[in-house]
């Protein structure tokens, strides 16, 4: 089975997914990932899906469920690079990504990330509390 | 009209890899827009793995569609498992017995232009659904 590279640069985990992911290497990223945040301390976690052609509801979950994930573990998760026409169909799927922090490229995904952290103090007990709340992976039945 | 297409057996997450590309590759060769490419892959995606989890394996066929007036591409996806007891429940948005998003059936019914769903409670499911050109 392939593997999608999880790399480390600076304060952030930088994950670029360049396959058309089986659901196997999805679930196999969600694990990578939150190992390599609590081995590396990192706040910030940046996935780049400008090569993917598409988004279904399986990597759409996978992603909201990183996101919720890494919130738990102190970081926060920026999707960047998403496709126009990846986007329309998400949203006539169904699938509104509740809860994702998106931008057009790593660059203003990393800006987003360190604005985070500015405006949060850099203060990791104040922030954490039950955030999370606001954002449901899974949309109402 | 119908044109004999590829059929692609599935029966791992790696047929489901499969479809997806030979899925692009015709809708690329029949020369959908950018767009309808994305909606098509995308909804035989979520078609194909319901035909692999839920249907417990079957196969899925691809070919080019061809009504006279428009150039398209139409996907068969059959299994011979379960079938779907309740389709207006199965249509739900958010319905899931998989633990799944609930989007796969509906949202997919959204992407395309043309959705056929056979299915039958013990004997299995068969979904068409065509997308045309523009
Ligand atoms: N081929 C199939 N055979 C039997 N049941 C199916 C099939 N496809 C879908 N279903 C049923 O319909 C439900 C909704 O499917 P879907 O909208 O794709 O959502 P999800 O895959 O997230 O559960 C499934 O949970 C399952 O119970
Ligand atoms: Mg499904």
């Amino acid at each position: 089975m392939e593997r999608v590279p999880v790399l480390k640069i600076g304060d952030i985990l930088l994950v670029s997914i360049q396959i058309d992911m089986e659901d196997q290497v999805a679930l196999q990223l969600q694990e990578d990932l939150a190992e390599r945040i609590v081995a590396t301390g990192c706040h910030g976690v940046i996935i780049d899906i400008s090569a993917l052609d598409i988004v279904d509801s399986f990597v759409g979950r996978t992603l909201a469920t990183i996101a919720a994930i890494s919130r738990v573990l102190d970081a926060e998760t920026v999707v960047v690079g998403m496709r126009p026409a990846v986007a329309i169909t998400l949203v006539e799927l169904g699938l509104s990504l509740p809860g994702i922090r998106t931008a057009l490229n790593v660059e203003l995904g990393m800006d987003l990330l360190a604005r985070e952290r500015e405006d949060n103090g850099d203060d990791d007990e104040e922030t954490n509390g039950l955030e999370g709340a606001e954002t449901p992976a899974v949309p109402a039945p | 009209m119908n044109e004999p297409g590829r059929r692609i057996e599935v029966a791992s997450d790696q047929d489901v890899v499969r479809v997806r590309q030979q899925v692009r590759t015709l809708a690329v060769a029949v020369k959908l827009s950018l767009v309808d490419q994305t909606k098509i892959v995308t909804a035989a995606s979520e078609l194909a793995r319901n035909t692999l989890v839920y249907g417990g394996g079957g196969w899925v066929e691809v070919a080019p569609a061809d009504n006279g007036r428009r150039k398209g591409i139409r996907i068969v996806f059959s299994d011979h498992g379960p079938g779907i007891a309740d389709l207006d429940l199965a249509f739900t948005d958010g319905y899931t017995t998989g633990g799944g998003l609930g989007l796969g059936l509906s949202g997919a019914r959204r992407l395309v232009d043309e959705f056929d769903i056979v299915t039958a409670v013990g004997e299995g499911t068969t979904i068409t659904v065509t997308k045309w050109c523009r």
